[in-house]
């Protein structure tokens, strides 16, 4: 049928959409940069000294936990943007226009893949501020080109698969307020991995989940191609941990999308 | 696009939807002529919306054979949705582009190449008024504006067939003529029109047919006229210049109802040239002077009243 091989044209003038609505709405992307970065000042100024001497390696203090955190806040930069996706899908959903798109002969999916593509290239510029801000307040990376050819694809394939999660969690939601509320704990998974403290520091229940959770392999890979550290299988369980997430996420979201609407 | 009221651009035969336990249609047909314009006419919550929202593929029925623009409707959404054209009660526009976007958005979503697209685009903000606006983001747009906008975003891949659903409602009475005259346009032009409203005045002012819609059942159709005369309530008006021609008016015709402070007399008509040549006749062989005579056929308010019960403009607890 036709409207198969115009999924990718019908994808492409929703992408638009999407980007020139992120475009005219412009607090709601600095207030989704904004957290991350007030989080990495917050650690690296008031808790930095302390947590750095705690990390029982050189004697760097906060110029080493600076090295140590900045995995982590890009970490949280991708929940909080995800945040924004939920609201954003949840807020479509509730207006006319979309009831418009499924009276019309396109590809369905495409309506979810403008918000996908969309939060994806705005998640990553946002990556981009903060890791700006982590180099100026004296992030070290000793990530050569490679490398950091591999954080960008390990972050994007990450930011992928949450994305996709909370699409389907800005549909699942029937207010646009409990669609702002659901991902929250999205945001706070990155505080219960190895993103600000070794898990080794923690007590034993939540050092078990610490080092199961999906967070913890992805930010010990990113350190160890930013850092140099070790990073042994965890590369191929992050991977793994996004590519399941990734594929519930969309197939979630598709059936929520494929349903009548209310 | 040729005018053929044989080939019908809708049909639907038992037709039935239910929310929950809520029975919203309950079993209903429809017939529509090519070319032509029919309303479904009915009050807040009698399932007019729901009508809409299932002969445009939006929501699937429980039960019934609908066919749109020769297409089945639940086999064939996709052909059905090619061939249509929506503008709903919210208006399905979006806030965040302007008029122009929103247009050359639905020109790109119907594979129009690009020039083509834009040409199309700025042909609607021509016919649709929206020039100066077009640039503008429909966030700041007025409510007429809004739903202008949104029709011109149904028409952009010119359908055969143009679902309204209450076009007017909340509009002044201003927009509503704008509107109804874009209405008449396209139907000039060959396009098949569905349009639900709330309004007897506006159903009988453009629809070429008509159906009663109440409690999700069809309560009757056919023409403005056709439902008119299935009432009665048509009557003569005699309007007199002082209380002694009343007096004798009144004597002289007997089964009247009359009303001293205006002066006036109602006497009962089918509106036919012969009962008022006979009541004129009657009038002349006593001398009584008449100052004003008007004839008042029965109008779509008394016909609901005697299709469903109850009058038009009761409050019903609003379905969205």
């Amino acid at each position: 049928m036709s409207v198969r091989t115009y999924a990718l044209s019908d994808s492409a003038t929703m992408l638009r959409r999407q980007l020139r609505r992120i475009a005219r709405y412009p607090s709601m992307t600095v207030l989704l940069v904004g957290m991350p970065i007030i989080f990495l000042l917050l650690f690296v100024y008031v808790f930095g000294g302390t947590l750095g001497a705690g990390l029982g390696e050189m004697s760097g203090g906060r110029a080493e936990y600076v090295n140590y955190v900045t995995p982590g806040i890009i970490l949280i930069t991708i929940a909080s943007t995800a945040q924004g996706t939920a609201i954003s899908v949840a807020m479509d959903m509730t207006e006319g226009i979309v009831a418009r798109f499924r009276t019309m002969p396109i590809a369905r999916v495409s309506v979810l893949t403008g918000h996908v593509v969309g939060s994806l290239i705005q998640t990553i510029l946002s990556m981009a501020v903060v890791t700006g801000v982590a180099l100026l307040v004296g992030f070290r990376p000793t990530a050569g080109p490679i490398e950091w050819l591999g954080v960008l694809g390990l972050l994007a394939l990450t930011t992928f698969a949450i994305i996709w999660l909370s699409v389907a969690l800005g549909m699942v939601t029937k207010t646009v307020e409990a669609a702002s509320n659901l991902p929250m704990p999205l945001v706070l998974l990155p505080f219960l991995s190895s993103g600000f403290v070794p898990t080794e520091s923690m007590p034993t229940g939540l050092r078990w989940f610490a080092e199961y959770q999906p967070f913890t392999p992805i930010i010990e890979t990113l350190r160890g191609l930013l850092m140099g550290s070790p990073i042994g299988d965890d590369a191929i369980i992050s991977i793994a941990w996004c590519v399941g997430i990734a594929l519930v996420g969309y197939l979630w979201a598709r059936k929520l999308y494929s349903r009548d609407p209310a | 696009m040729t005018k053929n009221p044989s080939q019908p651009a809708i049909t639907a035969t038992g037709l039935r939807k239910s929310f929950g336990d809520k029975v919203v249609l309950d079993g209903i047909d429809l017939n529509v002529a090519e070319g032509t314009i029919f309303s479904l006419l009915g009050p807040n919550g009698a399932g007019k919306t729901t009508v809409v929202r299932i002969l445009s593929t939006l929501i699937r029925p429980d039960a019934g054979e609908v066919r749109v623009a020769g297409h089945d409707l639940t086999r064939e959404p996709n052909d059905v949705r090619a061939a249509i054209g929506v503008t709903g009660q919210f208006s399905a526009v979006d806030n965040l582009l302007t008029g122009e976007e929103n247009l050359i958005m639905m020109a790109d979503l119907h594979h129009l190449d690009k020039r083509a697209g834009r040409r199309r685009a700025s042909e609607l903000l021509d016919q649709f008024d929206l020039v100066d606006a077009g640039s503008k983001y429909v966030a700041t747009y007025s409510g007429g504006m809004r739903r202008r906008l949104d029709l011109a975003m149904g028409l952009v891949a010119s359908p055969r067939i143009i679902f309204l659903d209450e076009p007017t409602t909340g509009l002044d009475p201003r927009s509503r003529h704008t509107m109804w005259q874009i209405i008449r346009e396209l139907v000039a032009s060959g396009v098949t029109v569905f349009l639900t409203t709330q309004y007897l005045e506006e159903a009988d002012e453009l629809a070429d047919r008509i159906a009663v819609l109440d409690q999700g059942r069809i309560v009757g159709e056919g023409t403005a006229d056709e439902l008119k005369r299935r009432v009665s309530g048509g009557h003569i008006r005699l309007q007199f210049t002082d209380v002694r021609g009343l007096e004798s008016a009144a004597n002289t015709l007997g089964e009247v109802s009359r009303d001293d402070d205006a002066l006036t007399l109602q006497v009962p008509s089918d509106g036919s040239v012969r009962s008022l040549k006979a009541l004129l006749d009657r009038l002349d062989d006593e001398s009584i002077e008449v100052e004003e005579l008007s004839v008042h056929t029965p109008d779509l308010d008394d016909v609901f009243f005697a299709l469903t019960g109850h009058p038009s403009e009761h409050e019903k607890e609003p379905t969205q």
